[in-house]
């Protein structure tokens, strides 16, 4: 088992927009982004579940090109309105760190 | 516009920067200018920095930062006798931030004796317009969007519409070499010319989509810098002028994903780049060729609104919490303070602030990066930073709200300790934010005309 955060060579999360809010997990090479491709530990139910969003509104990638995984989620709140913590949506991406990739 | 320069079958793009203000390297600009550049684009907004730019009529860049930039943009195309545009003008591409990059643009000309025809295209809405374009149902939601209807529009301070290509290309016609537009798609800057002169859409809106964040899709971004393509007909190349920098596959692979919410088709007015087939080899250490982008043309042209409205002005207390039985019990206090400030809002002003009033609170140490989503639940920090954020329809009575919370928060006891205890540290007294504004609407305007809502003004700057 190894953390997404450690097989990952970067993980981040940005507004697309003042009304979604973005996921990319990139890897360096091949045979770490198939494997964690082919764990199914990420998934559009995972991301839904992470971020308290119903699965149908959850949008989920694999980019075999950019050797990137991503999902994009309505913005919990839109951008600057009252109540937003992050302008940017660029520090919402910690959670996905400490999940768990088989060997 | 189509210059007899222009090849037949390729057409050279220098992107300067991602952001006009951001900055770029002057050597790296000049590398640029040595590959003669057919012309230079430059985007110069976004609604990353938040409503109040569109709202207030600001910028979030500083005026000096942008003049720096469009000196020197300015320069190198009159030099190369090559067009200039600039998309998005002002961070939100209203009628204030226009005049303001005009203003800027003739005091420059002035002190550099420079003389050009300019080109700038409003994007901004009246109110009237479109109200009749609701009547006739010509808005459409974007999904994921708020509630809209007529009440939206008439709250609101600025509405932009985001044009695509086409009011480039006309602007060009009408002989500008300088083209300022506002609220714009990022991609229609770097697009329009290459479309225009019936390069493959797909290539075009790919190169675009790179194009438009500078320096962004290289391997390793040191600082914001300048972006080349070369576009040709069946494929283009893409390198960062700057000898340090690479571009990969992956990295420019990569850049699809950036800021969007679906990497494979990115929706655009006049239809959808869809980069499903497109690939991507190296040419060299630090160059890109990337070939098999396809865009579908949509059946019905739209063009984005975005508005901004006053949500109310704001006063903000920053304090912080070191008591461990404080921190201990941070929930219940809070719970406490709350309802003990809403109690003492109704004592001071009666029923009339009723519903009208808000206390948001941000607690760093605990979840004020992800509220109600953060996933750790049991914290050890030793000290907690509580931002309290009072939003009222007046300033004066956000000052009054905020004296009232501080008063609340400094005292309210717990039961650990018996006696009066001052229960936060504030290092300042509460900070006034002003007007607070909130992005309303993600809609779509359909459109018969791309140019119809953006009309053009063509001055000769002469000097």
């Amino acid at each position: 088992m190894a953390k997404l955060g450690s097989l990952s060579k970067l993980i981040r999360s940005k507004n697309a927009g003042p009304f979604v809010l973005t996921f990319d997990i990139m890897f360096e090479d091949q045979v770490t982004y198939e494997r964690v491709k082919n764990s199914g530990v990420l998934s559009a139910e995972v991301i839904g579940r992470i971020y308290s969003v119903p699965v149908q509104n959850v949008l989920f990638f694999y980019c075999d090109h950019a050797l990137a995984i991503k999902a994009s989620i309505p913005r919990p709140v839109t951008q600057g309105d009252i109540g937003d913590s992050d302008g940017h949506g660029g520090q919402q991406y910690p959670p996905l760190l400490s999940l768990e990739i088989p060997d | 516009m189509i210059r007899e320069n222009y090849g037949e079958d390729e057409i050279r793009i220098l992107a300067p920067t991602g952001v006009c203000g951001s900055g770029f390297s002057e050597e790296s600009f000049a590398i640029a200018l040595s590959q003669m550049p057919h012309f230079i684009g430059c985007d110069a907004g976004s609604t990353d920095p938040g409503p109040e730019y569109l709202g207030k009529g600001t910028t979030a860049f500083p005026v000096e930062a942008i003049t720096r930039d469009l000196r020197l943009m300015l320069l190198g195309a009159l030099r190369l006798n090559i067009p200039l545009l600039i998309g998005s003008a002002g961070t939100a591409g209203g009628d204030i931030q226009l005049a303001l990059f005009r203003s800027i643009l003739e005091s420059i000309a002035a002190d550099e004796k420079l003389s050009f025809k300019l080109a700038i295209i409003h994007s901004e809405q009246s109110k009237p317009l479109l109200f009749e374009k609701f009547n006739e149902g010509k808005i459409k939601p974007l999904e994921p969007s708020p509630p809209f209807d007529r009440d939206v529009i008439s709250r609101s301070a600025h509405i932009v519409a985001m044009m695509g290509a086409e009011p480039f290309s006309a602007a060009l016609r009408l002989g500008a070499t300088v083209v300022i537009a506002g609220r714009a798609s990022d991609t229609a800057i770097f697009s329009a010319i290459p479309i225009s002169l019936g390069f493959p859409e797909g290539l075009a809106w790919h190169a675009a989509k790179i194009l438009e964040c500078g320096a962004a899709a290289a391997v390793l971004r040191k600082s914001p810098d300048c972006m080349f393509v070369w576009l040709r007909r069946d494929h283009f190349v893409v390198s960062a002028p700057d000898p340090e920098l690479r571009c990969t596959p992956q990295s420019i692979a990569s850049h699809a994903l950036y800021e969007n919410g679906d990497p494979f088709q990115l929706i655009e007015s006049s239809g959808t780049l869809d980069l499903t087939q497109a690939t991507y080899h190296a040419l060299d250490e630090r160059s890109v060729k990337v070939m098999g982008s396809t865009f579908i043309t949509a059946q019905q042209y739209t063009v984005k609104l975005e508005g901004s409205e006053l949500a109310g002005y704001q006063s903000i207390l920053i304090g912080s919490v070191r008591d461990p039985y404080i921190i201990g019990q941070i929930d219940s206090w809070l719970a406490k303070l709350k309802d003990r400030i809403v109690r003492r809002v109704e004592m001071v002003f009666g029923q009339e602030l009723a519903g009208k009033w808000q206390l948001g609170l941000h607690v760093y140490g605990k979840n004020g990066t992800m509220g109600a989503l953060e996933s750790v639940k049991n914290i050890s920090s030793h000290e907690l930073c509580i931002i309290f954020e009072l939003t009222a329809p007046s300033q004066a009575i956000a000052n009054s709200l905020a004296g009232i919370t501080r008063h609340q928060a400094l005292h309210l006891p717990i039961p650990e300790w018996s006696g009066l205890i001052t229960a936060i540290a504030l290092p300042y007294n509460a900070l006034e934010r002003g007007a607070v504004y909130r992005f309303n609407m993600n809609q779509l305007l359909l459109l018969t005309d791309p140019c119809e809502v953006f009309p053009i003004d063509i001055i000769d700057i002469s000097n």
